[in-house]
């Protein structure tokens, strides 16, 4: 008992040496955000800001070169529209992947298999090529259209379906529903929890996305990310402006994981990887 | 309605008995009907920008295309053999492979590490996991930032310099590329802002283990090391499967951390360049867009990673007989 009550301990004190490291790079940022220069490239490092106040921040939004004000809301515009459109058309798929089990829909599923096997990022080339023919390059279209056919997002939705009790669908088929309308009156409604999970991971892959948007988001559309990394490389960098900028690019991601982390977690143990 | 519809389409099918071609078609109470208009916008889309543009890097690859779609001079396989020939190009294909020899692994442990030192942890599991699993939410290109300008900065403020100085070494050039120690941050930041997410994986798959099958163990005097080995360690296995082709395929992805750690304006050092940002470079990153080379890499790249998921098929189906 003794022994067991001593390796308890152990397991909290690595736990809490494990989380201090894990939360180092935070601390990090929040410590140069609000920091003069010299305090960042001190001789000896120094573990607290030395500037608590709004003055990086002002500097950061009053340096044209970054321009992150709009940055912040083109990246806003193409994850809501991302994640909007991702979960439309995904839902729609998965459920019918799941929900008809004929010759088309395994011809279907297996398209669907490939997709997830070839990552869209190892065929960026040509899906570039693709979207500068359609003159979409620098336009919000270009950013979002070719992301959102999701077949990662698509085969959670069909996992979670399989498990889908069908007798709420036939109720409302007797009740004169069709089934595109027992879809969203039934099926949708009762799926609220697996639209959060796909919906915070479509929503965080799309803000923090990077090498479409360097390829697509040229000078109208560029996003943070984009913005950030060109500041990071350029010779007029400062790090308490560069610092300030992934704070403020970072706390809206960490505000909706904390919120959603929930059904994140739901959605990935139940219905994803098995 | 659609009855008209339908023996207005097939209208020679009732004298034969057989349904129409039309009924067949739609299926049983318009199933297939149905199933298309659910399908339908996925399906085009995945056509439209996934396997046209495999189709069509296919075709480019065939043809010299230098800043151009509708190239005429068709050259065989003189992509394929340039790009093979192409020094930088087989040691991106090296690079990949060292960095997935780093990072497989070290993920894969560290991430079961933490999911067991979790399990069944009755105070303050919920914390622990969320601090785990918040970096999930990061970019790349922002740990690229903490990680290059705070942790390995080669100049003396940096976190990891200061350390070695106070402890009486010399001041390290990290990213420099002057030694391999680039490697200890690209391995690093990948393990912060993934470990978390793979955790959870493996949280769901321990769960999953009957307890059953530990208090049977348990009772012919297994513990510790001997548990994990024979009980956990096999129960776990599809989990530890499906973790280890998701890391392979991210690790063959890599391009956020290694173009925003190791790059500077428009320019990126010939060591440390993964597949992708070769490809990157040579096709649309660079001063002229190879097209043709880029397809072809594209068609070389495309088909190493169905491999991967051809062999590890293999592999669980003769691990399953």
């Amino acid at each position: 008992m003794r022994q067991q009550k001593f390796w308890l301990g152990v397991r909290y004190v690595v736990l809490v040496i494990l989380a201090l490291i894990f939360m180092l790079p935070f601390w990090v940022i929040v410590r140069n955000a609000f920091s003069t220069n010299a305090n960042i490239v001190s001789a000896t490092w120094q573990w607290f800001p030395d500037q608590l106040n709004l003055t990086n921040l002002r500097s950061l939004l009053e340096n044209d070169s970054v321009g992150i004000l709009r940055a912040l809301g083109n990246s806003a515009i193409m994850a809501v529209l991302q994640t909007g459109g991702t979960i439309l058309v995904s839902l729609l798929a998965g459920y019918a992947l799941a929900r008809y089990t004929h010759r088309a829909s395994k011809l279907m599923l297996g398209l669907t298999l490939f997709t997830l096997m070839v990552p869209v990022a190892t065929i960026f080339v040509p899906m570039f090529i693709i979207t500068a023919q359609l003159g979409w390059v620098d336009t919000f279209r270009g950013l979002v259209v070719p992301t959102i056919f999701s077949a990662f997002a698509t085969y959670l939705f069909r996992q979670y379906f399989l498990d889908f009790p069908e007798e709420l669908e036939d109720a409302s088929l007797v009740d004169g529903c069709n089934p595109w309308t027992s879809f969203w009156r039934i099926v949708v409604p009762n799926s609220k929890g697996i639209i959060a999970a796909v919906g915070t991971i479509v929503l965080i892959g799309a803000w923090n996305a990077f090498l479409w948007p360097s390829l697509v988001g040229r000078d109208a559309t560029r996003t943070v990310q984009v913005a950030l990394s060109q500041f990071m490389t350029s010779q007029g960098v400062r790090y308490p402006e560069l610092f300030m900028g992934s704070l403020i690019v970072v706390a809206p991601m960490l505000v909706v994981f904390l919120f959603l982390q929930r059904y994140l977690v739901q959605g990935l143990t139940t219905s994803g990887l098995r | 309605m659609s009855n008209a519809t339908s023996s207005a389409i097939a209208p020679a099918s009732p004298s034969t008995g057989r349904p129409g071609l039309w009924r067949r078609l739609r299926g049983h109470q318009g199933r297939n009907l149905w199933f298309a208009a659910f399908v339908a916008p996925f399906l085009l889309g995945l056509m439209a920008f996934v396997y046209l543009p495999i189709v069509w890097s296919a075709y480019l690859s065939f043809f010299e295309a230098r800043n151009t779609v509708n190239p005429t001079r068709f050259v065989g396989l003189d992509n394929y053999t340039y790009l093979l020939n192409d020094g930088l190009f087989i040691q991106s294909l090296l690079t990949f492979v060292a960095f997935a020899l780093f990072i497989v692994p070290t993920t894969y442990v560290a991430s079961l590490g933490l999911a067991l030192l979790l399990n069944n942890l009755r105070w303050g599991q919920a914390f622990f996991r969320s601090v785990f699993f918040i970096p999930t939410a990061v970019s790349y290109v922002i740990a690229a930032i903490v990680w290059r300008f705070a942790f390995f900065s080669g100049a003396r403020f940096g976190l990891l310099n200061q350390a070695i100085t106070a402890a009486g070494g010399d001041q390290v050039n990290w990213l420099g590329g002057t030694n391999d120690l680039y490697w200890v941050a690209l391995v690093s930041v990948r393990l912060w802002l993934q470990t978390g997410f793979y955790m959870i994986l493996l949280i769901a798959g321990l769960q999953r283990i009957p307890q059953e099958t530990y208090e049977a163990a348990a009772l012919d005097g297994a513990a510790g090391w001997r548990l994990l080995r024979f009980i956990t360690l096999p129960q776990l296995k599809a989990t530890s499967v499906a973790v280890i082709l998701l890391l392979l395929i991210n690790a063959f992805q890599a391009f956020d951390e290694f173009y925003n750690m190791l790059g500077s304006i428009g320019s990126y050092p010939p060591y440390a360049r993964p597949p992708l940002v070769h490809l990157y470079l040579i096709a649309v990153g660079g001063g002229q867009q190879d097209l043709g080379v880029g397809g072809a890499g594209t068609m070389i790249l495309t088909a190493i990673i169905v491999l991967f998921g051809v062999g590890q098929n293999f592999i669980l189906n003769r691990s399953n007989t």
